[in-house]
């Protein structure tokens, strides 16, 4: 299993979750994808594109600066 | 050439049809006097207000002493909760669905000087009734405000159960019902009714409040018993009466013609990959639909289709004046960004449904491309 980050705090959307689908591509069953970002947008976003793209949303937390880390794991 | 206009944002603005139209001239011509003074033109505008005010309590099953116009359905909504949460005297807190208007929560917040509590919604955005009758134990609780259907997921409530539960425990339940009036039948169980005639079809500038004669409200505003200080509109309360009766002349066909429509968009929606449809496919508003569509921006996606000749309307972030995205999206889990709303008016046709669904299939497919999106499984 891999942790993979993915900056994306000043994006806004949908740029938050291309930056995370780009990631998804090159990674395997298993690994889990963090985005960290700014876009209040994205804490629902990301947990809705785990449910569209069959993946599974692990949860949120909030990072230093008021930025969000939201966590998938890949399926 | 440009494109040929089609309109299909008609939520709280749809087209004037030309018998409304024809209706706000004759009120201008001839309703044009203070319907509450004494003289022969004052006693005209007040009969052409009256019959306006019959016409639209006999459609919402109230009596006519009980409707009141104000003006536009957010001060409808406004005026409800100030004017009966005042009436709860030592009471403060305001319950509401978690979909509900801004308009709702705003005035729960001013008037309450507290957010109101928020009762969270299913998938589908069905209110839930035992977290509804958990947050009515409380005996602080003034109101509860839920709406009669969704103005983005077309979702309609079962307020026979909503009201079953806050009448049990003594709470008046105001309704936001200015989605709906004119679209499908009126509820019946609510203590207070918000309604917006610019939705079905009438002139914007006026909205109207059904009262149940039970239903105790004081005054939070500083002209007194008077739901509309500086008086009403003649001319908006009568074309506002006659768009509602002309919509509901023909409500059941229409309803069932612009149901096909919206399942038909649905359908055709659901399967192009990677797009979200929301709202109860069943228990709905028949003119309603909202999609959301992933790696696609909101405010381009709107630009194109306007391009192209297709008014839409969306609750993406970049499209909103807070930059905020549509809490109702949020609430019930849905992809905030890539979002259209569409809300039909009865000129739509099968055809300007079937070139809409070309447009914006094929804007999704180039934007993604555009934004290097990889591809969707």
């Amino acid at each position: 299993m891999t942790e993979i980050t993915i900056d994306a705090r000043g994006m806004l959307c949908p740029l938050p979750i291309i930056e995370l689908a780009k990631a998804a591509v090159d990674a395997r069953t298993g690994d889990e994808l963090t985005v960290e970002c700014t876009d209040a947008a994205a804490r629902v976003d990301v947990p809705a594109w785990a449910r569209m793209t069959g993946n599974e949303f692990v949860g949120e937390t909030e990072t230093d600066g008021g930025a969000f880390a939201l966590t998938v794991r890949l399926r | 050439m440009s494109a040929p206009r089609t309109y299909l944002d008609s939520g709280g603005s749809a087209p004037l049809s030309p018998r409304t139209i024809d209706a706000l001239n004759a009120g201008f011509a001839e309703g044009w006097a203070d319907p509450d003074r004494l003289s022969t033109e004052s006693r005209r505008a007040r009969s052409l207000l009256e019959g306006s005010r019959q016409a639209i309590a006999d459609a919402v099953g109230a009596r006519a002493e009980d409707i009141h116009f104000v003006p536009s359905g957010v001060a409808a909504i406004e005026r409800l909760v100030a004017g009966i949460w005042t009436a709860r005297r030592g009471r403060s807190d305001v319950v509401v669905s978690a979909i509900e208007r801004d308009a709702v929560i705003h005035a729960a917040s001013f008037i309450a000087g507290a957010p109101p509590r928020e009762v969270p919604v299913d998938s589908l955005g069905h209110v839930n009734l035992d977290a509804l009758a958990q947050e009515l134990i409380d005996p602080g609780v003034a109101i509860a405000a839920i709406q009669h259907a969704n103005h983005e997921l077309g979702t309609v409530q079962d307020l026979v159960a909503v009201h079953a539960v806050t009448s049990q425990r003594g709470v008046p339940l105001i309704v936001d019902a200015t989605s709906s009036i004119g679209h499908i039948a009126a509820p019946e169980a609510w203590d207070a009714l918000a309604m917006n005639p610019a939705d079905w079809g009438g002139p914007s500038g006026i909205g109207v409040i059904a009262l149940r004669p039970h239903t105790r409200w004081l005054p939070a505003w500083p002209e007194g018993d008077d739901w509309a200080p500086g008086g009403v509109s003649v001319p908006l309360a009568l074309a506002a009466a006659v768009a509602l009766q002309e919509r509901l002349e023909n409500a059941n066909a229409e309803a069932t013609r612009q149901a096909e429509l919206i399942d038909r968009v649905r359908e055709r929606m659901a399967a192009v990959p990677g797009v979200d449809v929301v709202g109860d496919p069943e228990s709905r508003l028949p003119h309603v639909v909202t999609f959301s569509c992933l790696y696609v921006g909101g405010e381009a996606l709107l630009s194109r289709l306007d391009q192209e000749g297709f008014a839409v309307g969306s609750g993406s972030a970049c499209t909103t004046s807070t930059l905020e995205p549509s809490r109702v999206l949020g609430a019930v889990g849905s992809l905030t960004h890539g979002n259209v709303r569409l809300a039909l008016h009865p000129g739509i046709t099968s055809d300007d449904i079937e070139r809409f669904l070309a447009a914006v299939t094929s804007a999704i497919e180039d934007l993604r491309q555009q934004a290097g999106a990889p591809p969707i499984d």
